[in-house]
């Protein structure tokens, strides 16, 4: 069942123009930045011989590539999650759902995967763009395969609280714009921790920035892990919950 | 045989207002029952109640025998509901959609084919399966609704206004269709087109400030208790008193009387001959039937100066 909602929401996704322009400038813009950072790396090689031990490729241009991919992710993320919920309230075919025997678990759930499995599509097709580089140098597969995994784990984190964004409101631009902001908040707290050394750790904590930077580096930690799992099962929860309290008490 | 609905002392709190106030609502296979009700009445609310989209304030609600509030995952399969508006996903084309709806139904994926073709010939939609939903007129749209809240065979049919924006050969056709399914299913719509309920219903519950004030069989409902009489001769009402089982008799015009009594309608013949036996020259008898719009105005507007103007406007 959750299936057959997770199919039904990723094909209306791929029926509409919005998932195609977002793949393309997706594409677009990681294919402009990614020369960006082969051309840089040319600039430094000649110094980076010098030094023993130095950044490989992989460090210098596909970890910058996917860390710069989550800004792209966080700016476009709302646009797909928005409608989630909130566009199925407001031209009533959410009352199929809830007339079918069907559960609040499992509507949201076939929603979340929909969605996520659209960005799993995303998030591969940015990973292709640095294995392009495996013909012609070494590239370190365990970095960037932590680097996948962290770029999973992110964007698992953010359809989850779009997703629950989406549950709040009847109107999709209310839902985005408030995923929007949330998700900013989650990437820059960690800027006030930098401030105070006491709240320091309370605040990189809260940060997606700070449990994603790690992985970038080849270090998988499983409290970062547990912080992303975390993170999304929480919003997820509380997405069902909002949607069984509209049902008893609108 | 047991009830496929049986809601008993339904109440419905929207915040501080009371939308539904103990409402039961019970219904029988092979019966068409309509849900009346002005504007606002809870009428939409309770039909989202009995599909679970909402959860009664208190109540319970019993679908063919399971309990819909501790079990809704199987009382929800014996329902099939259409909303006020179509629950459509306009991207998608008629056969995709429909054979989601029959998904999210948990039929079994080797009848789907089957289903989808029967309900698609039900609502007289051929042609249209490869069709976007987003380029439908609206008449389709609503046929796709009403395709999609049969498609499981649902001992249960729920509509919520299934005639509203629909031309008059449409409309005509889809009466045609409740009417074929009700025979097998039990189906509740909800309407305030009077002529519909006359047309296709068998039973009618009227909802009023949310509570139900009527709940007859639509012959009852037209039981007046009162009789047309028009006699060539003038007689003295008195003598008209006498006719059998009349209790009472007013003038309407010079020669036109209305009988009433209890039961007069069974006693039509008795009184026909007795006028005859008398001589006085009768021209005209028959029943006055209520319409519909005399009780719904007398029910629900309280004001019974509007109804008595419908009644003489209807003389």
């Amino acid at each position: 069942m959750i299936l057959h909602i997770a199919l039904r929401e990723l094909r209306s996704l791929f029926l509409s123009p919005l998932a195609w322009i977002i793949l393309g400038v997706i594409q677009g813009i990681m294919a402009w930045k990614f020369l960006g950072f082969i051309d840089y790396f040319f600039t430094l090689q000649p110094e980076l011989i010098k030094i023993k031990n130095a950044p490989g490729v992989t460090d210098l241009v596909i970890a910058p590539l996917f860390d710069f991919s989550k800004i792209l992710l966080l700016i476009l993320c709302p646009l797909i999650t928005m409608r989630l919920l909130s566009e199925e309230k407001q031209n009533g075919s959410l009352k199929l759902l809830l007339s079918s025997p069907v559960s609040m678990t499992e509507i949201i759930l076939g929603k979340y995967l929909g969605a996520l499995a659209f960005f799993i599509i995303v998030i591969l097709l940015i990973g292709l763009m640095p294995l392009s580089l495996f013909s012609s140098t070494d590239l370190d597969m365990g970095k960037i395969a932590a680097g996948m995994l962290g770029q999973f784990l992110t964007i698992a984190a953010f359809v989850s609280l779009g997703l629950y964004m989406s549950s709040l409101s009847n109107q999709p631009v209310n839902a985005a714009a408030g995923t929007f902001g949330l998700l900013i908040l989650f990437f820059i707290i960690n800027i006030a921790g930098n401030a105070t050394t006491q709240g320091e750790n309370f605040f990189n904590y809260l940060s997606i920035t700070h449990h994603s930077i790690q992985m970038l580096r080849g270090i998988v930690n499983t409290a970062d892990i547990a912080y992303f799992v975390l993170f999304s099962i929480g919003f997820i929860l509380l997405s069902i919950r909002q949607l069984d309290s509209q049902r008893l008490q609108s | 045989m047991s009830a496929l609905i049986q809601a008993n002392n339904l109440h419905r709190y929207y915040g501080e207002t009371l939308a539904v106030n103990n409402v039961s609502i019970e219904l029988h296979q092979g019966e068409i029952l309509a849900l009346l009700g002005p504007n606002g009445a809870g009428k939409s609310t309770c039909l989202q109640m009995l599909c679970g989209v909402l959860a009664p304030s208190e109540g319970e609600i019993i679908i063919n025998g399971v309990d819909l509030l501790d079990n809704p995952n199987i009382a929800k399969k014996n329902i099939g509901y259409l909303p006020d508006k179509p629950p459509l996903y306009p991207e998608l084309t008629v056969a995709e959609y429909l054979t989601y709806a029959a998904q999210l139904r948990r039929v079994n994926a080797s009848q789907i084919k089957d289903l989808l073709k029967q309900a698609i010939q039900q609502c007289g939609l051929e042609g249209y399966n490869h069709r976007l939903i987003a380029n439908l007129s609206k008449g389709y749209q609503q046929r796709v609704g009403i395709a999609q809240a049969i498609i499981h065979q649902p001992e249960v049919i729920i509509l919520d206004e299934p005639t509203v924006g629909l031309d008059p050969i449409q409309i005509l056709e889809i009466r045609k269709l409740i009417l074929q399914l009700g025979e097998q299913h039990g189906i509740i719509l909800s309407t305030h087109i009077l002529p519909e309920v006359q047309a296709v219903c068998n039973r009618v519950q009227m909802i009023h400030h949310g509570k139900s004030v009527i709940n007859k069989k639509l012959s009852e409902l037209k039981q007046s208790n009162q009789v047309n009489l028009r006699l060539q001769n003038t007689t003295d009402i008195e003598q008209l008193k006498l006719l059998p089982g009349v209790t009472s008799v007013s003038e309407v015009s010079a020669k036109r009387y209305i009988l009433s009594g209890e039961n007069l309608d069974s006693s039509l013949a008795d009184i026909s001959k007795y006028c005859v036996e008398k001589n006085w020259g009768l021209l005209e008898i028959s029943p006055v039937e209520n319409t519909l719009e005399q009780v719904f105005l007398n029910l629900t507007s309280g004001d019974n100066t509007i109804a008595a103007q419908v009644t003489q406007d209807a003389a």
